[in-house]
């Protein structure tokens, strides 16, 4: 399947949960026994310290959309639900990217980091680890352009997103 | 004042308002058997936590009071967690504390360590672990609040041994008079949609053929009465789930009974030939609607629930209605009230249930003299012989769709079963807890023989507790459904459902146990037997009836099928549908 295609079903929820412990394996194990399908998860610290964020892209296909986020709402620890619609929120994800390079295509690579507004964050013989943030579909074009040169490792944090300002929320 | 986490547990307890809790001390939680000596608290002292999980349903099943247990760590709360789960399907109020290792010992497989909110997070409506003596009486508020508001549920409250140990300054805290409870994700809306409900009530108007589909909900808010009010103002009859029994006179005109796999005839196919299903705080669960493609394909459906989590689960109604079922129909009786609107004319609607009526009431074929007892005819004797607000409380197979069937349910909460989670074995310990709830009633248990084997050391409990229930158990000798199943769907080929007819000899083994007990063969020794049983206050009773084994439970809706092929008994095979 088309990454655009998988792309148009996903949810961003942004959920807003109690900063206890225990929390995330309720949300997770949620998910689990619901079989709704996480597609990635990340969790932080808000500027509230008694609460946490939790944004989750959901594969809108393995379940209807206000069904997770009903039944997210039972959970009691959970604070708030916000369901981002594509398209109207900010989505950041960060990659760090091992890939192998020889020194003679240094310049070349360090050249379409520059462009893509990526940083070199550790040099080695015949290898460079790369550092890129961005929206999810940026990444994923950096990544394929990274391919040829051999990845020799990848970490993505997931995505982590805010609704865009001075718009209504559905 | 300054106290210890352990009275400062009971004191919790009592601030809530319990009377009595179930359960069995161990280990980690005997700090807390302390104070109960010097509490106002009844504690039923129980012979297996199952039992002590059952007891507080079937006590908040009756009352409407929240059910507390407390057990031990490890063992206890694993053998609790099935009623936990019971109590998470059929939606009941209770609140289950168990015992834990110390909090430095968490982590470690201590002796007795399980991760008990690990394993029933997902089978409450929520769990806490407390690791400090000063959140105690907190969290027990919290706990009676998420338990008995909104959707109710179970809640369990894991108590490590060293905050609430006197000995250990760990469990010092300071007891305040007042405590507030903090949930920041939590919040009950039992208000409806005004608007919603106008809507719903000009459907209803329009509607040809309506019935009123009732679940649990109703019970649980208490909404018996309006619903009545509601039915013989709009004329439209009613469906009473197997989890709503009694939420509606069966022996009213509008009363169709119960619908669903072993639901009557005339219920199953008036909600399969219905346009309308009013849909009040009942779930859409795959034991009523059967194969969900072809479930009531023409009806519209409006759904009232207090959990929006049920509106859309698994049929999409036209008119999804959030709130409390009560406040839902009494905004609907008031809208009716004050609309002039007429409603369609349903005659024939009407004539066609009364003819399925007519033509598939339910029926058995009674046992012809020397044969073994019909458990329909010994459910109907008992029906007649006891007085109408009799709780009936029951186990899971045949002999509970038989009491379900063949009662007469006349009032609320007066049956009490095992619906969502099926659990053999819940009718005894569920039978005490109701008695303990209500003294003055008179309470049965319909068990079968597979589930009387489960739990029925609880009877001990129950003599030496002085709680006179009584056990009809319907011994057909087998785990009767299963081998309905096999007869009907594996060419009769019987696996590992036969028990024994002779062992054990029940009435004996009822007799070890301090109860009176009878055996009865012939149909015309039933009457006296349960005259006899209806005569004894002092002690638990058990009747073994032998049954019939080859009976079966008529009409069925054979799992994986749709309503319309609902399998009727053969003396109605062929009437016209
Ligand atoms: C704890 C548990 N184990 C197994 C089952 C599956 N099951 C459903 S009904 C039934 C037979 C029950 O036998 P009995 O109590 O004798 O009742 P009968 O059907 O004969 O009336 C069984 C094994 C269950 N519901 N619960
Ligand atoms: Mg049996």
């Amino acid at each position: 399947m088309s990454s655009a295609s998988a792309e148009h079903r996903n949810h961003v929820l942004v959920v807003t949960v109690e900063n206890k412990s225990g929390v995330l394996a309720r949300v997770a194990s949620l998910f689990a026994r619901r079989a709704f399908n996480i597609r990635s998860l990340a969790v932080a610290p808000t500027e509230d310290d008694n609460l946490s964020r939790i944004t989750i892209v959901v594969d809108g296909e393995s379940a209807p959309i206000e069904q997770v986020v009903n039944q997210l709402d039972k959970l009691i620890n959970v604070v708030d639900i916000r369901d981002l619609q594509p398209g109207h929120a900010v989505e950041r994800e960060l990659m760090l990217v091992t890939v192998a390079v020889e020194p003679e295509h240094r310049d070349d690579i360090v050249e379409q980091l520059d462009r893509a507004g990526g940083k070199v964050m550790s040099v080695g013989t015949d290898s460079m680890m790369l550092s890129l943030v961005g929206d999810p579909d940026h990444i994923d074009a950096f990544e394929d352009l990274l391919r040829p040169f051999g990845i020799l490792e990848i970490q993505r944090t997931g995505r982590v997103a805010l609704a865009n300002l001075d718009e209504t929320i559905e | 004042m300054k106290t210890d986490g352990g009275q400062a547990l009971i004191k919790s307890l009592e601030r809530e308002g319990v009377e009595v809790m179930f359960g069995l001390p161990g280990g980690a939680i005997l700090p807390v058997y302390d104070p109960i000596i010097d509490s106002k608290i009844r504690h039923i002292l129980v012979r297996h936590e199952q039992g002590a999980g059952h007891m507080a349903e079937g006590y908040a099943q009756a009352t409407g009071k929240p059910g507390v247990a407390m057990v031990t760590s490890g063992p206890a709360a694993t053998n609790i967690v099935t009623p936990l789960c019971d109590a998470y399907l059929d939606s009941i109020p209770m609140v289950v504390i168990t015992g834990q290792v110390p909090t430095a010992a968490i982590g470690t497989d201590a002796f007795q360590e399980c991760d008990t909110t690990g394993i029933t997070a997902s089978i409450t409506k929520h769990n806490f672990l407390v690791t400090e003596a000063q959140d105690i009486p907190r969290v027990i508020r919290e706990a009676f609040h998420i338990a008995t508001t909104g959707r109710p549920g179970p809640v369990l409250v894991d108590i490590p041994k060293d905050i609430v140990d006197p000995t250990n300054p760990r469990s010092s805290l300071e007891w305040e008079d007042e405590v507030e409870i903090d949930l920041p994700g939590y919040k009950v809306d039992t208000s409806v949609d005004e608007d919603a409900i106008k809507k719903a009530v000009d459907l209803i108007q329009q509607a040809e053929k309506p019935i009123l589909y009732i679940g649990g909900g109703v019970l649980k808010s208490r909404a018996a009465e309006a619903l009545l009010e509601l039915a013989e103002l709009t004329q439209i009859h009613v469906v009473t789930t197997l989890m709503a029994r009694g939420a509606f006179p069966d022996s009213h005109e509008l009363c169709l009974g119960m619908p669903g796999m072993h639901g009557n005839f005339t219920a199953v196919t008036a909600m399969q030939e219905s346009d309308l299903l009013i849909t009040l705080g009942a779930r859409f669960d795959d034991r009523v609607t059967g194969k969900l493609d072809e479930f009531a394909v023409t009806a519209k459906i409006i759904h009232v629930d207090i959990d929006p989590a049920e509106l859309g689960k698994v049929r999409r109604p036209d008119i999804p209605i959030q709130g409390d079922c009560r406040v839902a129909i009494e905004t609907m009786v008031k809208v009716l009230r004050e609309s002039n609107s007429e409603a369609t004319d349903r005659s024939a609607w009407k004539s066609r249930i009364s003819g399925w009526q007519e033509r598939f009431p339910l029926v058995y074929e009674s046992s012809n003299p020397g044969q073994a007892l019909k458990p329909q005819f010994v459910i109907e004797k008992l029906r007649d012989a006891t007085p109408g607000d009799t709780i009936v409380a029951s186990g899971v197979g045949q002999h509970q769709m038989w009491a379900s069937q063949y009662w007469t349910f006349d009032h609320p909460y007066t049956w009490i079963n095992s619906g969502g989670l099926g659990t053999m074995g819940f009718s005894i310990p569920a039978a005490i807890g109701a008695k303990v709830g209500h003294p003055e009633k008179m309470v049965w248990a319909v068990d079968g023989d597979g589930c009387f084997q489960m739990t029925a050391q609880e009877l001990v409990t129950a003599r030496v507790e002085n709680i006179p229930i009584k056990v009809a158990l319907l011994n057909n000798s087998y785990l009767g459904m299963v081998r309905q199943w096999q007869d009907m769907f594996y060419d009769e080929r019987h696996s590992e459902v036969f028990l024994s007819k002779e062992i054990p000899d029940y009435k004996g083994w009822a007799e070890s146990m301090g109860c009176f007990a009878l055996r009865v063969d012939d149909p015309d020794e039933v009457e006296e037997a349960i005259a006899q049983a209806n005569e004894i206050e002092d002690r638990p009773v058990v009747i073994d009836f032998r049954t019939a084994a080859e009976e079966k439970v008529y009409p069925m809706v054979a799992a994986g099928t749709g309503n319309s092929d609902v399998i009727v008994p053969p003396s109605q095979e062929n009437e016209i549908r």
